[in-house]
């Protein structure tokens, strides 16, 4: 038999599946790009296209992790996009408008006014699910729709283009030889698994996505925990709006975090949070998310015509959706194993003599 | 004398889920034209078998042939189509859709691919009348209660067949539980029925906790215990304390030491006082004391405004008129967390969709009353969490005693058992059980009452609400009759207080 018990557990866990497609993913660029795992120092920075995958995913897996949030209450954050438009835009249009844009004062202050706006942002979206009792699609679709017009109201419909060396280290700097991202992208998911794990908050969280009305029988203030949900998951999308923002040194209102909500939809699919709500896991987001940028990445070097981009990628998505699916896995994986049931010669089952079943005591025996 | 052949053949049926074996080796036969009653105490495999053998569950080891040929099914569509119809204890119906839409869903008459509502309605009119209902078809299934949605999916479930007669399609019709949320009067028209149908040759699996009825309807039953078949006897062949003590596998006499209990523990000083409290449509404004260690026991028929009284009491609905003073103070009752932080607790009659949280753990469910009430900021340290969920996982002996297991793959009143722990932890002084023994075996109905007596002699005072009018004079040192969603007596319980008594209150009700 090929299937241990411990091989079993391990292809059980929920994170298996989507760390496999990763692997997989990563050793499909082996052959188009053969060094593709190793990662050089060059001027005391590590590059490498490992490092380019983390650094370029970072803005998703920060978006990535406060939906799963959101989603884990059964909800759904469609504004994150434009919020992370609105928070570059309003950062890079303060930078712009001093005349030292390399002050640390000044950039602290930007960042500042750019995560407030974001949490107005997600007190909107919690306020009009949680307690107006809006469809969450419904709700956050407004700010989708609005937050990017909001974005090109502040840059006046421009590309605003800043200086800022302080402000160019989020999303393009580097620290410790390694670029600065990863470390907020580190310190995010760190927080928040402290936060939801250290606290009740994820519990709570859970059973509100699991079930609402048990919740609010067993007495938990879910409208509350719903407003902070979507306000920590705008948070975080305001974050990446810093990253981007930071990364091209510039707040484009109409394509920041453009369809980043779907990408990061996605990747909390890809975690193995479900849509429905409930348990959530904030490590298969981050995997997720990975895997989403590195098939990004991988299509780059495999040279995978522009045209038809989004729908090798919309292939492997399939893929991984369905590897990820256990009545899927049965049909491909199992065939064999119900071959073996269903085969006449060795049916008995694998049984403990001492639990065998007594014969029925009727009137007449079931004849063997 | 010789037997005709098997509709339908079990042969050593395996299930095992994660860290449980729910069946090890079941045999199961099934005749056709019989009614077999499938017993056993919760968690002793009879869902799990008929998940088995509906397709629900994929089979781990053993055969199954129905009409001698081999048959494995991948899904319930599948045994459908084979002739296995299903009504599962919990209604598994749309309520938002009409009656003769939940009737033909899926199997909708249709001409050049559009559906003919008029001639939907018109069968599912005849098919109602045919089994002798009175449900108007064309109303939405919500505007009904649970025991009149029960009775639409047993009709669904036998007119899934030929339309022109319902049930020549159905070779095995499984109702599990179908009676647990029915009067006496809908439990004989669903026996008339299966009457009828095993009359015309369908073999109906019965599966209940009311041994009543199983003598009453059945002709064989096979009996589980701990996923294993512990016999297959004719009902005739075999008396109920015989089939009790081959359930529990040890004799019983636990009702009648319970029964010594009644009544001997004293009532303390008033605790809870509700004036004039009502929802228009739900319960008419109604008076209420309940004295510190009393079981007031609530009693009338389905229907009658039970639930909803307690409801308001726990302010799950809120009331519209009246007031309500729990130890002196009181209380807004605007919101579940105001009778939470007053000392009230509330374990639903819906155990699943008002009660559990089914993707989280034991564990998990069990703290969570104790865990709202603290805040998210302020987590159960892990070590006196541990100790108190193992503390109630023995006291109540929740099976499987495993605080990691998921709570939706416990039996019925292993999850009632986790509910009732998830209040006992928070402490209540008034505790609100809405029938905590509908659907659960008679081995834990015995556990849950003897609970009661206890938690009421240590001076909580409990609301127990139970469609058995045994259970509550057994229990109750008051009851409360309601009849038409109005409270309209209040009896002290005692010797000279009998069923008799309650059920004449409750027809006396009328003329007040």
């Amino acid at each position: 038999m090929t299937t241990t018990p411990r091989w079993r557990a391990l292809t059980r866990h929920h994170l298996f599946w989507p760390v496999a497609v990763l692997i997989a993913l990563l050793i499909v660029n082996v052959p188009f790009t053969p060094d593709f795992f190793s990662v050089k120092m060059t001027d005391g920075h590590l590059y490498g296209s490992l490092v380019s995958i983390v650094l370029f995913g970072s803005p998703l897996i920060l978006v990535a992790v406060g939906m799963t949030l959101v989603i884990a209450t059964g909800g759904i954050d469609l504004s994150v996009g434009a919020v992370v438009a609105i928070t570059g835009a309003l950062t890079c249009s303060y930078i712009s408008d001093q005349t030292d844009q390399n002050a640390l004062s000044v950039v602290f202050l930007a960042m500042g006014v750019g995560l407030v706006a974001a949490v107005v942002c997600g007190l909107w979206n919690g306020f009009l699910v949680a307690r107006m009792g809006i469809q969450p699609i419904i709700a956050t679709l407004i700010i989708m729709v609005a937050g990017r017009g909001v974005a090109q109201l502040i840059t006046d419909g421009q590309i605003i283009t800043i200086h800022s060396e302080p402000y160019k280290l989020i999303g393009g700097g580097y620290w410790l030889t390694l670029p600065f991202s990863i470390f907020v992208v580190a310190a995010v998911v760190a927080v928040t698994v402290l936060l939801t794990r250290r606290t009740a908050l994820g519990l709570l969280v859970e059973s509100v996505g699991g079930n609402a009305e048990a919740s609010r029988l067993v007495g938990i203030r879910s409208t509350r925990i719903k407003i902070m949900v979507y306000v920590f998951c705008a948070l975080c999308a305001g974050i990446a709006g810093l990253m981007i923002s930071s990364n091209t040194s510039a707040a484009d209102g109409n394509n920041a975090g453009l369809w980043i909500e779907l990408d990061a939809i996605l990747a909390v699919v890809i975690g193995g949070t479900a849509l429905t709500g409930g348990r959530f896991s904030i490590g298969g987001t981050v995997v997720g998310a990975l895997v989403i940028q590195t098939l990004t990445t991988t299509i780059y070097t495999i040279g995978v015509p522009t045209q038809t981009n989004l729908v090798f990628k919309a292939a492997v998505v399939i893929v991984v959706c369905l590897l990820q699916s256990p009545k899927f896995r049965e049909k491909v994986f199992g065939a064999r194993r119900s071959r073996n049931l269903t085969d006449p010669a060795p049916a008995e089952p694998v049984l403990p003599a001492a639990a065998a079943p007594k014969p029925p005591k009727t009137s007449t025996e079931v004849s063997r | 004398m010789a037997e005709p052949r098997p509709v339908l053949e079990m042969t050593g049926v395996v299930k095992e889920f994660p860290g449980v074996r729910a069946l090890a080796g079941v045999d199961f036969r099934l005749f056709p034209g019989e009614i077999h009653a499938l017993i056993g105490e919760n968690g002793a495999g009879k869902s799990t078998l008929i998940k088995v053998l509906t397709g629900v569950y994929p089979l781990d080891g053993g055969t199954v042939a129905l009409d001698g040929e081999p048959a494995e099914f991948t899904s319930p569509l599948q045994a459908q189509q084979a002739g296995i119809s299903t009504v599962y204890q919990e209604v598994n119906l749309c309520p938002n859709l009409s009656v003769a839409e939940n009737i033909f869903i899926g199997r909708e008459p249709t001409r050049a691919g559009r559906i003919q509502w008029k001639r939907m309605r018109k069968e599912a009119a005849e098919l109602v009348d045919r089994l002798g209902l009175d449900i108007d078809v064309a109303a939405p299934l919500s505007s009904y209660p649970l025991a009149v949605q029960q009775l639409v999916a047993i009709v669904r479930s036998v007119g899934t067949g030929d339309r022109d007669a319902p049930g020549s399609g159905t070779k095995v019709l499984v109702l599990d539980e179908p009676t647990s949320s029915l009067d006496r009067d809908e439990v004989l028209e669903l026996f008339r029925l299966m009457r009828q149908l095993s009359r015309d040759g369908v073999a109906i699996l019965f599966v209940s906790h009311f041994l009543d009825q199983i003598y009453e309807i059945c002709d064989r039953m096979t009996v589980l215990r701990n996923g294993a078949l512990v016999g297959e006897h004719l009902v005739r062949d075999l008396d109920q304390v015989g089939l009790i003590e081959l359930m529990i596998g040890k004799a019983l006499d636990q009702l009648e030491e319970l029964h010594e209990h009644q009544l001997h523990s004293g009532v303390g000083e008033l605790l809870v006082k509700a004036e004039g409290l009502g929802r228009t449509g739900k319960i008419a404004p109604f008076d209420l004391d309940i004295k510190k260690g009393e079981v007031l026991g609530l009693a009338g028929l389905l229907g009658s405004g039970r639930t909803e009284l307690a409801r308001l009491l726990f302010g799950a609905d809120q009331p519209d008129s009246g007031t309500v003073t729990i130890g002196g103070k009181q209380v807004s009752m605007s919101a579940p967390n105001d009778a939470i932080g007053a000392g009230v607790a509330f374990c639903s009659e819906n155990r699943k969709t008002e009660g559990l949280v089914p993707d989280l753990t034991v564990r998990e469910n069990i703290i969570l009353a104790l865990q709202a009430a603290r805040g998210w900021t302020r987590p159960l340290p892990v070590a006196q969490r541990d100790e108190l969920v193992a503390k109630y996982i023995k006291a109540l002996d929740i099976r499987p005693a495993n605080p990691e297991a998921r709570v939706g793959q416990l039996s019925g009143g292993n999850q009632q058992k986790v509910l009732l722990a998830r209040w006992l932890i928070t402490q209540p002084q008034l505790l609100i059980l809405d029938e905590p023994t509908r659907g659960i075996d008679i081995g834990a109905k015995t556990e849950i009452q003897k609970l009661v007596v206890s938690l009421s002699e240590d001076g909580m005072s409990v609301l127990y609400i139970a469609a058995e009018l045994e259970e509550v004079l057994r229990l109750s040192h008051t009851i409360g009759v309601l009849r038409d969603r109005k409270l309209v007596a209040r009896l002290a319980n005692g010797p000279e207080i009998t069923a008799g008594t309650i059920l004449e209150t409750i027809a006396s009700g009328a003329h007040q």
